[in-house]
């Protein structure tokens, strides 16, 4: 069975303009609408496409959080996913216990593949992909713009701060996806009724041998310094002269 | 005392102005010696390069074939092995670093603290989250390495004028086969570099074709300036993906934005808060863009471009 793992996480929706608690404790979430993190959507969007040219033969999607990620989970199996694993618990874990968690379930599902987001919108980590790949002494390919599959290694586009780097990697390896890697599809409404007869295995980290170490305390929030709004100039003019006064041009 | 090993980028045999940021910041660490790390094919003026850097005690110079051009999964071990007797690791949050470090970290069993923009102790570090809509204080757990990717645009360069030793290290461990470097898309050279560039001019999905996109070019080159785009103008196939700026693109810190056609989604803003000053010309008065520059022009880009460069 060629297997792809799919890595996602629940996070504030992207749309939801986030705001910092009063107190400094978090973020608001309350009645906040909460997604699939665009990412990881996008990561799936691309198991799902390798299944569907014939080079994977399950996709199977895991999360770590709370029962109400089951939500997401479902959402992906609407999209094409063929079944779920839950990794339940109530804490904020960090990027180095998400991956020992992805790499004990590597050992038990022995992907070809494994897709997660580069990074997660709400921590803006990205290292979960680097780490697991690390541990699993595997290839990594982060910032994914293209991916093609070709037998028993990939061909892989980076999208690099030069341009476009491209990288040819063994199998089984760790693939992050960025932006530009494909659009996700639209989930139909016959699929989220198909979903809920699709497998989703709840575990949780004791049960994997994983313990939730935490390594960094988050002290508080803050939100960031706003700029001052400027001046609107009348013309170009007046633009070039006030740069020009500023020793800008 | 903090021992702090900064890994140097580089590409073709030149040190990339990030490492010079890392340094700074690193140097911001309470009773800091600075080591810089420099794995490279044939390392030397790269290594010397570095040692130029003011606050810098000592270069390790790793020569080996395998080590250009870089690759995560090839260096992360070595980086490792370099880390040995030190409290922290740093590296440029650029995509070199964003590649590598998170990979030296689960080798070494440690936390990363990623896109470190100011440093309050030598395990309290600030940095920010959603998209920069806040920030968050964190303190790393007593007792561990910490690695951390250090954001280029909240820190200057330190200065030239230091005179490190210079020490060539060979690493007898094994390195992986897996992944090979297949091509990189050259970059143009003749033209400043976006993420170190003092002057920015980026155009948006207003210019309305890669042909008027010219528009942006000649105006940057007029004035010495970088190319920026945003993402709708990225995603429409104006501009290349490399100068996308914001979020998911570049995050960049010039003394002079320009910020031309760009209506200013919050992911682009996240780009360049840290600007010095911010330019804006827009046609529609109220475009959020207006809110966080300093000079707003309302009008047609069309005939403003022009009569700019008349003006210059």
């Amino acid at each position: 069975m060629r297997r792809v793992l799919v890595g996602i996480k629940r996070v504030i929706d992207y749309n939801v303009r986030v705001r910092v608690r009063p107190d400094g404790s978090g973020v608001v979430m309350d009645g906040v609408k909460m997604s699939i993190n665009p990412f990881d959507e996008i990561a799936l969007e691309e198991a799902l496409r390798i299944k569907e040219r014939g080079e994977a033969d399950e996709v199977v999607v895991i999360s770590l959080g709370t029962d109400d990620t089951q939500q997401q989970l479902r959402t992906a199996l609407a999209m094409g996913a063929d079944r779920a694993i839950l990794v339940r618990t109530d804490l904020a874990v960090e990027p180095p216990v998400v991956a020992r968690v992805m790499r004990k379930l590597v050992d038990r599902e022995s992907p070809i593949i494994v897709i997660l987001g580069k990074q997660a919108i709400d921590d803006d980590c990205n290292q979960v992909g680097q780490m697991l790949a690390a541990l699993w002494d595997r290839p990594q390919a982060t910032s994914a713009s293209k991916i093609a599959i070709e037998g028993q290694t990939a061909r892989v586009t980076r999208e690099v701060d030069a341009g476009l780097e491209t990288i040819v990697v063994d199998l089984p390896a760790v693939f992050t996806a960025d932006l530009r890697l494909n659009e996700p599809r639209y989930v139909k409404l016959p699929d989220i009724m198909k979903a809920k007869k699709k497998p989703l295995e709840v575990t949780d980290l004791a049960a994997l041998g994983v313990e939730a170490a935490q390594r960094l305390k988050v002290l508080r929030y803050q939100p960031p310094p706003q700029r001052q709004k400027g001046i609107i100039v009348k013309d170009a003019a007046e633009l070039v002269a006030a740069l020009r006064q500023k020793g800008l041009v | 005392m903090n021992r702090i090993l900064v890994v140097a980028e580089h590409e073709a045999g030149k040190l990339n102005a990030a490492v010079a940021k890392c340094v700074n910041c690193a140097a911001s660490i309470p009773d800091a010696e600075i080591t810089v790390a420099v794995l490279a094919a044939d390392g030397a003026a790269v290594a010397q390069a570095a040692a130029a850097i003011a606050g810098v005690a000592r270069v390790l110079l790793v020569d080996h074939p395998a080590n250009e051009p870089a690759l995560a999964a090839v260096l992360a071990p070595q980086v490792a092995r370099l880390a040995q007797g030190h409290s922290h690791v740093f590296g440029p949050s650029t995509t070199f670093g964003k590649d590598l470090m998170p990979r030296v970290a689960a080798l070494l069993d440690a936390a990363q603290v990623s896109d470190v923009m100011t440093v309050e102790s030598a395990q309290r570090f600030r940095r920010p989250v959603y998209a920069g809509n806040a920030i968050v204080t964190v303190e790393a757990v007593p007792g561990q390495q910490i690695v951390a990717t250090v954001r280029v645009a909240s820190y200057q360069p330190a200065t030239t004028g230091g005179s490190a030793v210079i020490e060539a290290v060979s690493l007898d461990i094994p390195l992986p086969t897996h992944t090979r470097f297949v091509s990189v898309t050259a970059a143009r050279t003749d033209r400043p570099d976006l993420q170190t560039a003092s002057r920015v001019v980026s155009g948006g999905r207003a210019l309305g074709s890669a042909e008027n996109f010219a528009m942006i070019q000649r105006l940057a080159d007029r004035i010495g300036a970088a190319i920026g785009a945003s993402r709708a103008a990225v995603d429409a196939g104006y501009a290349p993906n490399e100068l996308q700026v914001g979020q998911t693109g570049k995050i960049i810190a010039p003394e002079l934005y320009i910020a031309i056609g760009i209506s200013g989604a919050i992911q682009h803003l996240t780009g360049i808060k840290d600007a010095r000053t911010i330019v804006a010309i827009n046609k529609d008065a109220e475009a959020p863009i207006f809110e966080v520059a300093d000079y707003g022009l309302v009008g047609d880009l069309f005939s403003l471009i022009p009569e700019i460069e008349k003006n210059l």
